[in-house]
């Protein structure tokens, strides 16, 4: 038993050489075959990061933008404007072009379609009203114009609708009344009359519809552009960049609740003369409202006396000092991450009233307020806005006071502020323009307009630019995982972006709004997502040090091994040779 | 083009003191004197972002507990009560760091934790800690590098998430980690070149540490004389702490930034100078104010979530633990004794155990 067990192990060191370097050569070359056919493939496979795909491409086109803006208007002339000779090549319609080259990689392109027609008898009856409100307001309920275009009615010299130095009445929807000068001076033809009225409805455009410098403005995220002068400066500051929603919070300050109890309605002044504003600018923001109390706040600054008129007052140059000492009790929503207006309303203690403020010239400001741009505004309460005013300054008077405050001037105030900081005003309209007040509502249909061109501009510009530089970025560190998800949200962006740039060469405003704000939420989505962290910044070096003591101690004996067989396969060839020859 | 106005509206500030243990209680204390410098010029907390281990005021071996002070004698206490750190303990990391300076926060991150800067924000940045050429240590484990660094300011400038930066590191060769910037309008001050050591200014024999480092230190006395309304500009900066009384060399950078720096005041950073415009339209408003009837709002009323049910707590039993079965090393121990057992005394002993 135990020899037969013997001779089934024969040593190692017993067996001929030949298959013991055989062996040996086999043994290298399969752990080289392993190493470069399985390890290799998988240690590459396993180092790798996952890296969805992206619409480069798409992306690329996307980076050179080219936007083309288009508006329709309609020019009617009333009765008494054209020849019976002229009105026989009415209706007619004209387009134009213009194009802007921004800078290398946006230009800008707008076209004016204009048809020419005359009024309908409807319409004349309308143009008849005594006043130019009226005449708007009849001429609305006979046919509403869609978003982005404009209606000008050219009225004859004769007519009384306008006042005596007025050319241009702008009113609150989207219609326009323009007096043209007799015919014996205009001229006989229609391209003669056409060619005199040119300027005055470019000019009508300016204001209405989009304009040159505001488009420009809207694509400052994008472009560098110089600032003019300081104007143009304050302008561009001012308004708040489009953000999907905005928190507004109006703050009532009483220092002095000794002296004063308030009493402020500000859920019903909200809803009567706030929120139909709001309401309107739904396209373009979504808005939240609150309000609070905040007793025992002090202004931070002192003011004056002013014996002449026995008046505080506080000076234009100090109010920069106003709002910092406030912003820290004002508190915001902890939950969103929107841009917050607020809106103060400070009544002064019973030992610095009444409160004025003075403007340079140390004249009294009428509406006493004053606003940050992009932060909100701050209002004085006049002493004329208060009822239960006359027992102030007597002597047996009981503290504290019941002060009822009137809510329509106050909100009156505000609501300028809020469309100064939403960038709804427009710039000073042109010599012999007269624009109609803007209503109840706050806002007219041309103003919101115009808000939303330069609105869909500026999604549109700043989602290119973040969809750009997020594929730039992407493509620069390789280290960064991209998942599913970021993909996802770049393709709807980048598909939302196609959309809207052709919605806004359509001309149909509200779908490229729209489409403008899905591509930012899309893109703001992709760019800011947790996952797009690159953390790990590797030098050449720290690379080296980390994979040379795991690969080096086991490639170094497969290398020499191999070299070893292919120097021992080379000699064995040299040794055949002369056998051969 | 030559622009002498600062074009900006908000001003934002991100103090980070990256160390943490009580020997750099220096650190917290530079941190904590920009933060009262800052707060006292007009930046509120809502706009400043503190990151701090925080770990200094209620330390075991703080002598005066709750306070941290930059002067020795204790002159000045700069932990004070109204402090509002951000970022404290182990959540200063530099992949928050990281996260705030480009937006990159997950959603459920408060609005006091997130750096909410836009276009038009001027943001000053103060980093202090332990550093090295290209490195800034944070809390002992990790670092940053400069060029991260650098990729994060460009990723804020391609977002425009500034208008103006002003970044101010005091740590040992501080100026290696403002070499690799390229982005646009970033000017940048350190304690110390490279190859140099920031130093400390002076210990307090009471507390036992050194309490302020020098390139600090001198800037809290040149800020303690900038008011809100004051016109000193960045030149008065770059000469605070010259080298005989900070030892090592401060530098600074400003080739990227556009505008002269002898026309930026230092209010443009360290503080919060509103621009105010007069109101000067109002819209006439004639409808009057609706009545709501008080059965339309809905008043949602609300309580406290019972977090701490006393009653339970008070009557708990203790709980019964549940068996386990014995663990790993308890069963290897067991067999390495019976294979032991085995091995010496043979298999046939086996028949009798089983």
């Amino acid at each position: 038993m135990k020899i037969r067990r013997a001779q089934q192990f024969v040593k190692y060191s017993d067996q001929p050489v030949m298959l013991k370097l055989k062996r040996g050569q086999l043994a290298a070359l399969s752990i080289a075959a392993v190493v470069i056919i399985v390890g290799v493939p998988l240690w590459w496979r396993t180092t790798e990061t996952y890296r969805a795909w992206l619409p480069v491409s798409q992306i690329k086109e996307l980076a050179k933008l080219q936007l083309h803006l288009s508006a329709d208007v309609e020019v009617v002339f009333a009765r008494g404007t054209v020849t019976p000779e002229q009105q026989k090549k009415v209706p007619l319609t004209q387009t134009q072009n213009m194009e802007h080259r921004v800078d290398e990689d946006t230009a800008l392109s707008y076209r004016y379609e204009t048809r020419y027609r005359t009024a309908t008898i409807m319409e004349e009856d309308a143009l008849n009203q005594p006043t130019a409100a009226e005449a708007d307001l009849s001429l609305h309920t006979l046919s509403e114009s869609p978003s982005g275009s404009l209606v000008v009615y050219v009225i004859p010299e004769s007519s009384s609708l306008l006042p005596q130095n007025v050319d241009v009445y702008i009113g609150q929807r989207r219609t326009a009344l323009l007096r043209i000068g007799s015919q014996m001076r205009v001229g006989k033809t229609l391209e003669q009359l056409l060619a005199h009225m040119e300027p005055r409805i470019k000019q009508v455009l300016h204001v209405m519809s989009f304009s040159h410098t505001d488009i420009t403005a809207a694509l400052s995220n994008r472009v560098r552009i110089s600032p003019g002068n300081k104007e143009s400066i304050a302008d561009s500051m001012r308004a708040f960049k489009s953000s999907p929603g905005y928190e507004i919070t109006f703050s009532l300050l009483n220092p002095d609740p000794k002296s004063h109890r308030l009493h402020w309605d500000i859920e019903g002044a909200v809803e009567t003369y706030i929120q139909p504003l709001l309401t309107k600018l739904s396209p373009v923001a979504n808005f939240s409202i609150d309000s609070q109390t905040l007793y025992y706040a002090m202004l931070g600054v002192n003011p004056r006396f002013d014996s002449s008129r026995s008046t505080y007052t506080l000076n234009a140059d100090s109010l920069a000092h106003v709002i910092n000492p406030v912003e820290a009790r004002l508190g915001s929503n902890a939950a969103s991450s929107n841009p917050v207006l607020n809106f103060l309303l400070y009544i002064p203690d019973a030992h610095h009233s009444p409160l004025y403020i003075h403007d340079h010239k140390k004249q009294q400001v009428p509406t006493n307020a004053f606003h940050s741009p992009r932060w909100g505004g701050i209002m004085i309460i006049r002493q004329c806005w208060v009822y239960n005013v006359n027992e102030f300054y007597e002597v047996d008077t009981v503290f504290p006071v019941d002060i009822n405050i009137d809510m329509a001037k106050v909100m009156g105030v505000f609501l300028a502020q809020l469309r100064l900081l939403l960038g709804v005003q427009s710039s000073t309209p042109p010599p012999g323009f007269l624009v109609a007040p803007c209503g109840n509502a706050g806002l007219a249909d041309w103003e919101l307009d115009r808000l939303m061109w330069s609105r869909s501009v500026e999604n549109i510009a700043t989602a290119t630019t973040t969809i750009t530089s997020l594929a730039q970025l992407l493509d620069q560190i390789g280290n960064i995982v991209i998942n599913d998800n970021i993909a996802q949200q770049v393709s709807s962006a980048v598909t939302s972006l196609q959309l809207a740039v052709s919605e806004l060469e359509a001309g149909n405003l509200g779908f490229a709004l729209q489409y403008s704000k899905e591509a930012i939420l899309s893109s703001e989505r992709a760019f800011f997502d947790p996952s797009l962290l690159h953390l790990l910044y590797f030098p050449d070096d720290q690379k080296f040090a980390i994979y040379i003591p795991l690969f080096l101690p086991m490639c170094v004996p497969i290398l020499l091994s191999l070299l070893k067989i292919v120097s021992e396969a080379r000699q064995k060839h040299r040794e055949k040779k002369p056998k051969k020859d | 083009y030559i622009n002498i106005y600062s074009g900006h509206t908000n001003n934002w500030a991100v103090l980070v003191c990256t160390s943490r243990f009580w020997f750099n209680y220096r650190h917290v204390a530079n941190t904590l004197s920009v933060y009262r410098s800052v707060k006292r010029l007009g930046i509120p907390d809502s706009h400043i972002v503190l990151m701090l281990a925080d770990d200094m005021a209620c330390n075991h071996r703080n002598p005066k507990p709750a306070t941290v002070f930059s002067h020795k004698n204790m002159e000045l206490n700069v932990y004070g009560d109204d402090v509002e750190v951000d970022y404290r303990g182990y959540e200063v990391t530099v992949e928050n760091f990281l996260r705030i300076l480009t937006g990159r926060l997950p959603p459920s991150t408060p609005r006091s934790k997130r750096l909410l800067s836009d276009d038009r924000s001027n943001i000053l940045i103060y980093l202090t800690g332990h550093g090295g050429n290209g490195f800034l240590k944070f809390q002992d484990s990790e670092e940053i590098s400069n060029v991260e660094l650098a990729d994060a300011f460009e990723q804020m400038w391609q977002k425009r998430r500034y208008n103006e930066l002003l970044f101010i590191i005091d740590t040992c060769q501080g100026a290696s980690m403002y070499e690799r910037f390229y982005s646009p309008n970033l000017m940048a001050l350190a304690s110390s070149q490279v190859g140099e050591d920031s130093l400390s200014h002076q210990p307090d024999l009471a507390i036992g540490v050194h309490l302020m480092d020098r390139y600090t230190f001198y800037l809290l006395e040149f800020l303690e004389d900038i008011h809100p309304a004051s016109k000193t500009n960045m030149n008065d900066l770059f000469k605070v702490c010259p080298k005989s009384q900070c030892v090592s060399t401060p530098g600074h950078r400003t080739d990227l930034f556009l505008r002269d720096p002898g026309s930026v005041l230092i209010t443009d950073f360290f503080g919060s100078v509103r621009k105010v415009e007069l109101t000067m339209e109002t819209i006439n408003l004639t409808d009057p104010i609706e009545q709501l009837e008080s059965g339309e709002l809905q008043k949602e009323m609300h309580t406290y979530a019972d977090q701490l049910p006393v009653s339970e707590i008070i009557h708990q039993k203790p709980k019964q633990k549940d068996w386990h079965p014995p663990d790993g090393f308890i069963l290897g121990l067991w067999t390495l004794i019976l294979l032991v057992f085995f091995q010496t005394y043979g298999v046939k002993h086996l028949k009798h155990i089983f």
